[in-house]
């Protein structure tokens, strides 16, 4: 089945007119007129394209999509879409009006996108952070837990009160893995190190991000690490004085140098422009991308002056290991939380066992909620 | 677990700061609700009040300033929904979630340019000694002038509504408007200024978050304040204490929960995150329980010619 833009949209037409009335199918025509030589590509956004923070940086790609392939090209977006029905809305909305490729860029996504994939066998998806793949679905995400080592390390060396404080979103596999990663970096050069985690159960919420924030600083933290999206924490944090915190998702870097000493970054656009191309060439297949630091996916943001020399130079140190695989950020010997054996001395752990991770590492002492 | 890391004083101080936007927000859309005005359009106007207060402080360098323009900006807007609802007689319901829509938009249009930006810093008042009072010192003298504005104004709606003719005339105008015509009240006059008034709260209430709570500019930083205040209006059974009991209340375990969670404490999260909302409702639904109702004329459009 020839795979381009104009005929996909063919396709979905045909389902259209069957479903639609006169009136309707007029208003189709007149988009199939366009959408003869322009790739469309649509994203759904969990948060505002202003949030500084995760959306902010997917958004980045779609605009180097535009920006790759000019006249091409056609992106569309929806942004503050609830996870659940309502982003299945948006889908079929995007899918019906004749997009080519949708990228659905939250893990809350991931059951609606599929429901709307079997909708439209003819159009892509590519769904972030998620596992459940399909014929035209394709999975994709990024190594954040290898920025998150060398967040945990510069963490366990600078923490004065040994308390590091942890604003979870929700108990997924993204974040467990992100928690234990910082964890056992701090606890590698900081035996005495404490995590407090507080689970936010938002991805947005600037006023509930500020509050964690403020509470875990009031519990001794003097190093705060986030995931959710808003920078509401670096606030908090530059506000209290003497507590470092690391920028989430994008640089954050005006809370530089201090709150903010360091970043993840995720940079989608190379990602984003190669499935685009995929798409326009009839060469996309349904794929599962991970890539980290080494791929260039992962970026680690400037580390900033107020992190010592010594600990500066440690962390590129492991960052350089990590991008050229000699080391793993999960390498045992390392057990469960609940003292059960998980990796061996010198193993490293599986993509399986990471995808699912659904436990603790040895040494954290919350529970993770079900 | 470790339940000594929580500090009770700094808790019940942090629960009146945090409980402050809800209280605002809810305060002004129970006069509005009172006068028998249904406005939806609260989550708009308390953004549009953040992002306004929030750019007049930055460039103003003071925050009172700001919080006066966020009022303002507030009060504006609701301009145009009572414009919809009392001159063109259009859907309050309707209406009021175009607001909603229309205060989130415009608002990420004039923010653009200040996102990143740290505002001035409000200083907490000045009590003198009576702040040094153990106990008591930090957990009532020690706030910011807005939190006080924002237990002013529940009083003094209390002291209108039950105590002064004006208080009388709302109410009329919001239990049987066509009545309240018959004997001569301006019904869209007085409604239109509840409506404004009600968007000066919501406001004050979104340049609270974005001007001390957080403090900064994001989009959508109310994040659903708005929701909650109108949901508290109507479980407070539209009385002024009720709301400001419901505020703390959401606010309170709001915090706790947080601090709870901090604490490593053995409650399984998820029952410690739905607990504000659930605690809220359980006891406001129990207050409620005596004959209190909705005014009598509350969204409906009201003609004299009807």
């Amino acid at each position: 089945m020839p795979l381009d833009g104009a005929n996909t949209y063919g396709e979905v037409h045909m389902k259209f007119t069957k479903l639609m009335t006169g009136a309707a199918l007029a208003l189709g025509l007149a988009t199939a007129a366009v959408a003869e030589d322009k790739t469309k590509v649509g994203f759904v956004f969990v948060g505002p394209v202003g949030d500084g923070g995760w959306t902010y940086e997917h958004n980045k790609g779609r605009l180097a999509v535009e920006e790759s392939f000019g006249d091409k090209v056609e992106t569309v977006f929806v942004e503050s879409v609830a996870e659940g029905p309502d982003s299945e809305r948006v889908m079929t909305e995007m899918a019906l009006n004749g997009a080519d490729l949708i990228f659905t860029t939250s893990f809350g996504y991931m059951d609606p996108t599929i429901n709307v994939a079997a909708k439209f066998p003819n159009v892509k998806f590519e769904h972030a952070t998620g596992y459940k793949q399909a014929d035209n679905v394709s999975v994709y995400s990024a190594r954040f837990y290898e920025g998150r080592a060398i967040q945990g390390h510069i963490a366990g060396k600078m923490t004065k009160s040994n308390i590091i404080g942890y604003i979870a979103s929700f108990p997924i596999p993204e974040v467990i893995r992100g928690i234990n990663s910082a964890y056992i970096h701090a606890k590698k050069v900081n035996p005495d190190v404490e995590f407090k985690i507080i689970w936010a159960y938002t991805w947005f919420d600037p006023a509930k991000e500020a509050d964690a924030a403020k509470v875990l600083i009031e519990q001794g933290a003097d190093v705060v690490l986030q995931h959710t999206d808003s920078t509401a924490p670096q606030a908090a944090a530059q506000d209290a004085g003497n507590v470092i915190t690391f920028g989430q998702a994008s640089d954050m870097g005006q809370y530089g140098p201090l709150p903010r000493v360091s970043s993840i970054i995720d940079d989608w656009a190379p990602y984003y422009i190669a499935r685009t191309q995929a798409v326009m060439d009839g060469t996309w297949t349904s794929t599962s991308t991970w890539d980290g630091i080494g791929a260039g996916m992962v970026g680690i943001g400037e580390i900033s002056d107020a992190v010592p020399a010594d600990v500066k130079a440690e962390a590129l140190a492991l960052k350089a290991s990590l991008a050229d695989g000699s080391y793993h950020a999960f390498t045992g010997p390392l057990n469960k939380a609940d003292g059960s054996a998980w990796l061996a001395a010198g193993e490293t752990a599986n993509d399986g066992d990471l995808a699912g991770m659904g436990f603790y590492v040895e040494g954290i002492t919350a529970e993770i909620p079900k | 677990m470790d339940l000594s890391a929580i500090n009770p004083i700094i808790l019940i101080a942090a629960l009146i700061s945090a409980a402050t936007p809800i209280l605002l927000a809810a305060t002004g859309e129970l006069v509005a609700e009172r006068a028998g005005v249904l406005n939806l359009g609260v989550e708009g106007m308390m953004i549009t009040g953040a992002v306004s207060g929030f750019i007049i402080s930055v460039n103003t360098g003071s925050p009172a300033i700001g919080f006066a323009m966020a009022a303002v900006g507030g009060a504006t807007l609701s301009l145009l929904f009572a414009f919809l609802t009392q001159v063109a007689l259009a859907n309050q319901v309707a209406s009021g979630l175009a607001l909603t829509l229309f205060g989130l938009g415009i608002s990420s249009l004039m923010g653009q340019n200040y996102v990143g930006i740290k505002p001035p810093r409000m200083p907490d008042v000045d009590f003198g000694p009576l702040s040094d009072i153990p106990v008591l010192g930090q957990i009532l003298f020690s706030h910011d002038p807005i939190v006080y504005v924002g237990l002013f104004i529940v009083a003094g709606v209390w002291t209108t509504l039950k105590f002064t003719r004006a208080g009388l005339i709302l109410r009329a105008v919001g239990e049987n408007h066509d009545a309240a015509h018959a004997l001569g009240y301006k019904v869209k006059r007085i409604r239109t200024l509840a409506i404004m008034f009600g968007g000066a709260c919501a406001g004050m209430g979104g340049a609270y978050i974005s001007l001390i709570r957080v403090p900064q500019w994001t989009e959508g930083m109310t994040a659903g304040v708005g929701w909650i205040a109108l949901a508290l209006v109507v479980f407070a059974s539209w009385k002024p204490w009720r709301v400001l009991l419901g505020a703390y209340l959401f606010g309170g375990i709001t915090q706790l929960q947080l601090n709870l969670q901090g604490a490593g404490i053995a409650i399984p999260v998820e029952y410690l995150a739905m607990s504000p909302y659930i605690v809220t409702i359980v006891v406001l639904v129990i207050l409620s329980a005596d004959k209190s109702r909705a005014p009598g004329s509350l969204g409906r459009i009201f003609h004299a010619s009807q």
